[in-house]
């Protein structure tokens, strides 16, 4: 009896091949099965992992050895630490001074390559490169530029009468150790700037140009009533990126000084490599590494809030 | 052409000079150095901006035979390809469901993909590097093939999902009135169309995991496991005397697979960078 029961049921219902793609058709079943691996990646090993560092921050931990709850005791005692307060500030200055500097010359180069050019696709391939290359490779590039004997930026500066020789010492010196850090930075991410400002320029209507210079506008005029208040969403876009990835720097300071000398150029991710894997103490270090994260919550809740408003 | 126009074209591309040089001198002066012999690159009287006393390859022989340069090169193509096969697909079939599935809390998800997309590797390398040990993988170039994706899966289903939404919804829901199932529309309709992004995907994957540091750096260490990047960042510079020649060989070869797809994909990458920062 039971067997036969069995043997109906099974004569009613599809086969199974039919059922799991009737399934498959339905947007509730495939939607959530189609995002599961990139959740479970990121819940594994983006989330986890910043539970992990919240955890290492408010403990003792250290390389090889059990760890206790210590509560904000790293958070607080970094303050007192000389590395830590002048890593602070280098970060702030280092963002601020970069992003400043990639804003400006970003707008400048993007006007330019807007411009009726020669060579223009040669061009704009020019000018990404910076971009596209390792960076930990093209600043071993700089770092060589920068050498203390053989500086070839030194020996322009010369040749040109701008320097006195032997012109800065570059990586020795802790101002210009801060300038090169910044140069390099800006360097590599001029492009961003420049090629996604240029997108913002190409979809500014034409007319609005013309209509401006029949009504005797000049170039400065259109620039400041058109150009940039039409630039301005695509500006912010590029302004926060570019605050959240500058602040989070670690290649070029890690390749080009170390976060030498003296700790001048420091900046949280280096600082924190340096005490949570150089010298073991994991705690300390997942602590530095944190204090990212109030930048990062801000630079989303911008994007979210404003940005991606406007965009859409 | 009138002549202001022309000559405002001159000045034009007057002032581009000064961006072009600041641009490329880096990569000139990195090639040239490799090409010095080691007699004119340490004299000290020698005009820097060119090469008077001849071409050597001898700092790249040195590189090539004498360090494990190759090994490094066949580490980061290992890693740089499968990190960007599989978040090529977890992040296309992500981003399909986040631009076409109506399902519960999709829009949450798609937030938290771009909150993930703007996350630093610099800000969770320290415990990572725990999770990394904990899996078995530590200082293995599999750890890399793991983790990368964590940060090149929320660009992949970022830009691809601007892509799908590009694809008019008719194409897809035509061939499934005909009978096909959603997933033989992706396939056979959506994707196809889609090829564009999907190149571009592909190469900033590519590009972005080739480039990586932070994490091989850490994750890795011996010199059987560790990609051209940290190698040569390593490797070559320990001790108190550095090859400056074989340095910038090494960072001029280990640009190379980047500058080759570049050379051919410029236009992919135009779009790509513009498309991932503003979509």
């Amino acid at each position: 009896m039971a067997v036969g029961n069995v043997g109906v049921v099974a004569a009613t219902r599809p086969p199974l091949r039919v059922r799991v793609r009737e399934l498959l058709d339905r947007e509730r079943v495939l939607g959530p099965l189609f995002i599961a691996p990139a959740l479970i990646l990121i819940v594994l090993l983006v989330a986890y992992p910043f539970c992990v560092a919240l955890y290492f921050s408010v403990s003792n931990a250290f390389i090889g050895r059990p760890s206790h709850f210590v509560g904000l005791k790293n958070f607080i005692n970094l303050w007192g630490s000389d590395a830590f307060r002048q890593t602070f500030q280098n970060a702030f200055v280092f963002t601020g001074t970069a992003v400043a500097c990639k804003l400006v010359s970003g707008i400048s180069l993007a006007l330019l390559l807007n411009q009726q050019l020669w060579f223009k696709r040669l061009t704009r391939g020019a000018v990404l490169l910076p971009w596209v290359i390792p960076t930990a490779l093209s600043t071993l590039g700089w770092w060589w530029m920068f050498n203390s004997l053989y500086s070839v930026v030194n020996w322009t500066g010369i040749a040109l009468g701008l320097m006195e020789p032997p012109g800065p010492n570059w990586l020795g010196q802790k101002y210009y150790a801060m300038t090169a850090v910044v140069v390099v930075n800006v360097w590599r991410g001029l492009p961003f700037f420049a090629i996604t400002i240029l997108a913002g320029l190409v979809s500014i209507p034409r007319e609005l140009y013309e209509a401006a210079e029949a009504d005797g506008a000049g170039p400065v005029t259109r620039f400041w009533y058109i150009t940039l208040p039409l630039l301005k969403p695509v500006l912010a876009v590029v302004v926060l990126f570019s605050t959240i990835f500058t602040f989070s720097d670690f290649n070029i300071v890690y390749v080009l000084t170390h976060g030498g000398p003296v700790n001048s150029t420091h900046l949280f991710a280096t600082l924190s490599r340096q005490v949570g894997l150089e010298s073991g103490r994991i705690g300390e270090g997942a602590a530095i590494s944190l204090y990212l994260f109030p930048v990062l919550v801000l630079v989303v809740y911008a994007q979210l809030k404003f940005v991606r408003k406007q965009t859409y | 052409m009138s002549r202001r126009k022309l000559r405002s074209k001159i000045l034009a591309h007057a002032a581009l000079v000064p961006f072009l040089v600041f641009a490329l001198f880096p990569f000139y002066h990195m090639t040239l150095t490799s090409l010095k012999t080691d007699r004119e690159l340490y004299d000290r009287a020698a005009v820097p901006l060119l090469i008077h006393q001849g071409v050597t390859f001898e700092h790249y022989a040195k590189l090539l035979w004498d360090t494990s340069f190759l090994t490094w090169t066949k580490n980061s193509l290992l890693v740089t390809v499968l990190s960007t096969a599989i978040s090529l697909v977890i992040g296309t079939i992500a981003a399909y469901a986040l631009a076409r599935l109506k399902f519960f809390a999709v829009g949450s998800f798609g937030t938290g993909i771009f909150v993930t997309y703007l996350v630093p590797t610099s800000l969770l390398f320290l415990p990572l590097a725990q999770v990394v040990n904990w899996l078995g993988l530590g200082d293995s170039k599999w750890a890399l093939v793991v983790t990368y994706p964590t940060f090149l899966v929320p660009f992949c289903t970022w830009l691809l999902m601007g892509y799908f939404r590009t694809v008019p919804k008719e194409v897809e829901e035509c061939a499934m009135v005909d009978g096909a199932t959603r997933i033989q529309a992706l396939l056979r309709i959506v994707l196809p169309i889609a090829v564009p992004g999907l190149v571009c995907a592909a190469l900033f994957a590519f590009t972005l995991s080739w480039n990586e540091f932070i994490y091989a750096l850490t994750f890795t260490s011996s010199s059987e496991e560790i990609t051209a990047s940290v190698g040569v960042t390593t490797e070559l510079i320990r001790g108190d005397s550095y090859f400056w020649g074989s340095l910038m060989g090494g960072a001029v070869l280990g640009s190379v697979p980047i500058v080759v797809l570049y050379v051919f994909f410029l236009d992919y990458y135009v779009s790509g960078l513009t498309a991932g920062a503003l979509k």
